[in-house]
């Protein structure tokens, strides 16, 4: 008995001291071989606007990325870059470029000028390149890099006669270089464990900043890295929580969501405008907003319990929205916060257009649509493709008294081929049923009450307050959101050694009352996190990838 | 050819002259320049080019309504379905009875059919695209000399909806939006072949000279490289180097071309709004723009290859007001026991049909050498399904249009008997000059070319 307790004690005062220096108690796993991911359209403006500035202009787009195993992240670990895609890039690169040497930019972006008009200064484009380059590749330039960037420059402004467009063009060809495009691990020999290896300072950085940011490091986590304070628990421990307290953490916290909510579908979304009128670009484009701030709040700013998202009636609202919402808001004003009435349908982020809209067909909406969506990005639970060989039309008798989507439903969950997927997906998504294609709140589908009763794996729900409050209390929800994330943050479904590490975040998550800000410090601190090892003969790629 | 009789000197040693020298003025008449005697080359002596395009429709086509079927090879007869076509029908090839035989894998709905038939191999899981698709081999095959080795494009506003690809992760996005597409080909850096006067841009000079300067980027990285990662480093690398022959081609002074008009831009309110693009008649409007700029941008010499999608394979066209899509309908809307078919999913087939023979159309009326651009293309249309409502991928239909450069006769149906489908694909890459002697894994391999359509 003594002496169990003294072993306690031991352990209690090693968790005490090792979380003192920063030290995680995660367990550790061999990680994954260094892997080589292409900038998301996201992160790439969110590094543009952290190197120069928001007023610098993104326009165009560029090459979609394949969701991969419910996220763009990991399809990103295997995306290339094809002529037309550089091509999208270069353009991107020039327009940048051209707006940082210009008048308006020039003085501050550069910060120094030849002293005759348009002679080549080496002096300030070695400077230039040295603050910026690091930025871009999110590590110091090797001497060769850096002549190569101040010849380039030195070249094209003595042919153009023009200091500011040689430099230009020279910062056009460093933001088309994969060194920029890709975000690379680069790896060192591990000084703690002979013959293995370690992610370098600045990959970590990397790591790092993507993860919480979703964006490129900072000054001083560079710094850090320089200095070597990334390969202590305790040097990462004090960037973490530098990162975690940062403003920066909103862009972080928004590209998560972003991804794992597929709100990318937003670019080509279709709604009919007959049918419905007051949907617009502008409403699409607030809706993702309106969740992203959303998501946002309720977990940055206060900090709230992650599972509050589902039954949450705080929000934000933009006149554009006020339409489709059928609500009021001063017509000047941008965004304000809003608060649903306690009698209003809209509860949880599930409840929003963004969710209802986003998950329905361009004229109608759809129970199954919005199952399957709630199933597979709010449980991680995979709803089955249909089958090839249905034939539909035994649905559809032009004589049957059919008049709403629960009734006709129903007919599919009577088939043995389609009740399987049916009866996860449906009971679901009829809960949301008085949203129509377009989010608007409706009680009747042609002249008939909607019923919007059902239950989610056994709990049972009258309407969608209710049904926020069962997803909320489903326990794959927040062990959903801890594999998706630690998925997002290594870039890859985690491995079978994982499952101890995915517990153990589990478990903080719980404990720590399901702060979001807290699973990303448990994610971060992990040694897992940075985990690498050798690469083998790679198998071609087996994920689950969609092309949405 | 009228336009090549009446010349009094040489137009090589006029050619000649306008190629040397970066500025040069040419007064010539514009249309006495291009062809030699016969009308079949270029007059620097260089051949007519052949290109190659595809097509894309989905849900297919109502069967028995669309084509009669036929037992041996011999005339087309289009149908209700396809009467837009009949005017066109001596342009066109028209495969029947060719199967996509997945070999045990499951059918994928509306993506296996259009997979198998342009990359030889059927997907083992949804969203796989498991080879190149053959457009891109015929493209690194003939796509050099043109700024862009391929033109992408879609009806449909949204630029995921291509079926062209290296491999599932190497998949450019198309253009969706006809600006864009018009900013691409005929915008600042298009040089019109023309015009009389060139000169090289400056800036373009030394763009092209710091462009490769990142070349010297990848020895390093490669070292530092996993073998997948490499390969994608060297796909980026062959991007950057077609970059850098399209600044080479830049600034060379372009050979003139006969039928190439600058088009007109099209109006900044065109589709840009994704929310209507789905929507039929803004599909068919955005249809036709594709097209125009497609069929100059071969004209001009802007491109060998192209892909351009009139509806995707999961077609949510759909009527103005309506609820359901052409591929709902499909399945769910009921038939009509007098017609024999789902009347309005028919409906939306027969728009996609008036759609082809509008395309057809386009390349016909442009004049070239001593025929029409479309008897110098090769353009491969097919769909991913031959009857949508049960995603049948047998008798996947399948057509040609254009005579090849004269490499490939016209105006006939083919009979498959089941043969793989990957025999067309694979007899387009014969006709467009690839040294190949089979194409396809497992059931979809083929050593077979089509011999009927052969001259």
């Amino acid at each position: 008995m003594r002496a169990s307790l003294r072993s306690l004690l031991c352990a209690a005062i090693a968790v005490i001291t090792l979380t003192a220096c920063g030290q995680s108690d995660a367990p550790k796993t061999a990680g994954a071989p260094p892997d080589m991911r292409r900038l998301t359209e996201e992160q790439y403006r969110n590094t543009i606007a952290d190197v120069f500035g928001t007023s610098i202009k993104i326009g165009g787009r560029i090459d979609s990325l394949v969701r991969t195993n419910g996220l763009l992240e990991l399809g990103a670990r295997s995306a290339a870059i094809t002529p037309s895609g550089l091509e999208k890039f270069d353009q991107l690169a020039r327009s940048i470029a051209d707006q940082v040497v210009d008048p308006a930019h020039r003085d501050i972006l550069i910060g120094c000028a030849p002293p005759i008009a348009d002679a080549f200064d080496e002096y300030c484009v070695r400077q230039f390149f040295t603050r910026v380059g690091r930025m871009l590749y999110r590590r110091p330039l090797t001497k060769d890099e850096l002549t190569a960037r101040i010849n380039a420059a030195s070249l094209a402004s003595k042919n153009l006669a023009d200091f500011h467009q040689g430099v230009a063009l020279s910062l056009a060809a460093m933001l088309v270089s994969p060194n920029f495009l890709f975000v690379i691990d680069t790896t060192e020999d591990d000084p703690d464990h002979a013959g293995q290896l370690r992610l370098d300072g600045y990959a970590k950085a990397a790591r790092l900043s993507y993860f919480l940011w979703n964006s490129t490091p900072d000054d001083t986590l560079l710094t850090a890295a320089e200095k070597g304070d990334l390969a202590t628990a305790s040097g990462r421990k004090r960037e973490i929580e530098r990162m975690i307290a940062s403003p920066r953490l909103e862009g972080g916290v928004r590209g998560f969501f972003a991804d794992a909510l597929a709100l990318d579908a937003f670019e080509t979304l279709e709604k009919d405008s007959i049918l419905f009128p007051a949907f617009n670009l502008a409403v699409a484009q607030d809706a993702r907003e309106q969740t992203l701030r959303t998501i946002s709040a309720e977990l940055i700013a206060r900090e709230g319990d992650y599972r509050d998202l589902f039954t949450t009636r705080r929000s934000y609202m933009s006149a554009a929205l006020a339409r489709v919402y059928r609500v009021y808001v001063p017509k000047t004003a941008n965004w304000v916060p809003y608060e649903f009435a306690k009698n209003d349908p809209r509860v949880g982020i599930q409840s929003q257009i963004s969710f209802t809209a986003l998950h329905s067909h361009p004229g109608r909406s759809s129970p199954t649509l919005r199952g399957k969506a709630l199933r597979e990005l709010l449980l991680c639970q995979k709803v089955p493709d249909p089958p090839g060989d249905v034939d539909f039309t035994k649905f559809n008798d032009p004589k049957s008294e059919i008049k709403t989507a629960r009734e006709k439903l129903a007919l599919h969950t009577s088939q043995a081929a389609c009740a399987g997927c049916h009866k996860l997906t449906d009971p679901l998504g009829l809960g949301l049923e008085q949203f129509d294609g377009a989010g608007q709140h409706r009680t009747t589908e042609n002249d008939v009450a909607i019923d919007v009763t059902g239950d989610l794996d056994g709990v049972k729900f009258k309407d969608p307050a209710t049904l926020g409050a069962a997803i909320r209390a489903n326990p794959a929800v927040p062990t959903c959101l801890v594999s998706r994330l630690y998925t997002y943050a290594v870039g890859r479904p985690a491995a079978t050694d994982e499952q101890g590490l995915i517990a153990y975040l589990q478990k903080r998550f719980s404990d720590e009352g399901y702060k979001y800000p807290a699973l990303l410090r448990a994610i971060a601190s992990a040694d897992a996190f940075y985990a690498v090892k050798p690469r083998e003969q790679t198998p071609p790629q087996t994920a689950q990838e969609s092309r949405p | 050819m009228s336009i090549l009789i009446k010349r009094e000197k040489s137009r090589r040693s006029v050619l000649r002259g306008m190629l040397d020298g970066a500025a040069v003025t040419v007064a010539l008449p514009l249309l006495d320049c291009f062809l030699d005697d016969h009308g079949e080359a270029l007059a620097d002596g260089s051949p007519i080019p052949t290109r190659f395009g595809s097509w894309y429709w989905g849900m297919g086509h109502t069967p028995g309504h669309a084509v009669k079927t036929r037992t041996d090879v011999g005339e087309i007869e289009f149908l209700e379905e396809c009467k837009a076509l009949i005017p066109y029908r001596q342009h066109i090839n028209y495969f029947g009875g060719f199967n996509t035989p997945l070999d045990g894998r499951s059918n994928y709905p509306h993506e296996s059919g259009w997979i198998g038939s342009r990359t030889g191999t059927v997907p083992s899981r949804s969203g796989e695209v498991p080879a190149p698709t053959f457009d891109l081999m015929i493209a690194d095959a003939i796509g050099g000399g043109t700024r862009f080795r391929t033109i992408d494009a879609t009806s449909m506003g949204n630029p995921k909806e291509t079926y062209s690809a290296r491999g599932t992760f190497s998949r450019a996005d198309a253009e969706a939006s006809p600006v864009a597409l018009y900013a691409r080909i005929f915008g600042p850096d298009f040089a019109d072949p023309n015009k009389g006067e060139f000169r090289p841009d400056a800036k373009t000079m030394v763009r092209k000279s710091v462009l490769s300067s990142i070349n010297r980027e990848s020895d390093k990285l490669m070292k530092s490289l996993g073998q997948m990662d490499q390969h994608r480093l060297d796909e980026y690398f062959t991007s950057v180097r077609q970059l850098e022959n399209q600044l080479t081609l830049q600034l060379t002074k372009p050979p003139p071309a006969e039928s190439c008009r600058v088009p007109p831009a099209p109006p900044n309110n065109a589709i840009e709004r994704a929310a209507f693009a789905v929507e039929i008649d803004t599909v068919q409007a955005t249809h036709r723009l594709m097209t125009q700029l497609i069929v100059m941008a071969l004209a001009c010499n802007q491109t060998k290859v192209f892909n351009l999608v009139y509806s995707d394979n999961f077609s949510r066209v759909r009527r103005a007001g309506e609820t359901y899509t052409h591929h709902v309908l499909t399945h769910e809307e009921q038939a009509d026991p007098k017609l024999g078919y789902q009347p309005t999913a028919f409906w939306f087939n027969c728009r996609s049909m008036d759609a082809c023979a509008e395309f057809i159309g386009a390349f016909a009326n442009v004049r070239e050498g001593a025929g029409t651009l479309l008897d110098n293309m090769l353009i491969f249309a097919g769909s991913e399904t031959s009857f949508a409502r049960i995603h049948s991928v047998d008798n996947i239909p399948v057509m040609t249009f254009g005579k090849a450069g004269g490499r490939i006769k016209t105006g006939l149906h083919v009979v498959g008997n089941g043969d793989p489908v990957t025999r067309v694909g694979f007899t387009a890459m014969r006709v467009m000059g690839m040294p190949i002697d089979e194409w396809g894994q497992k059931s979809l391999r083929t050593t077979k070319p089509i011999g009927e359509i052969l001259v």
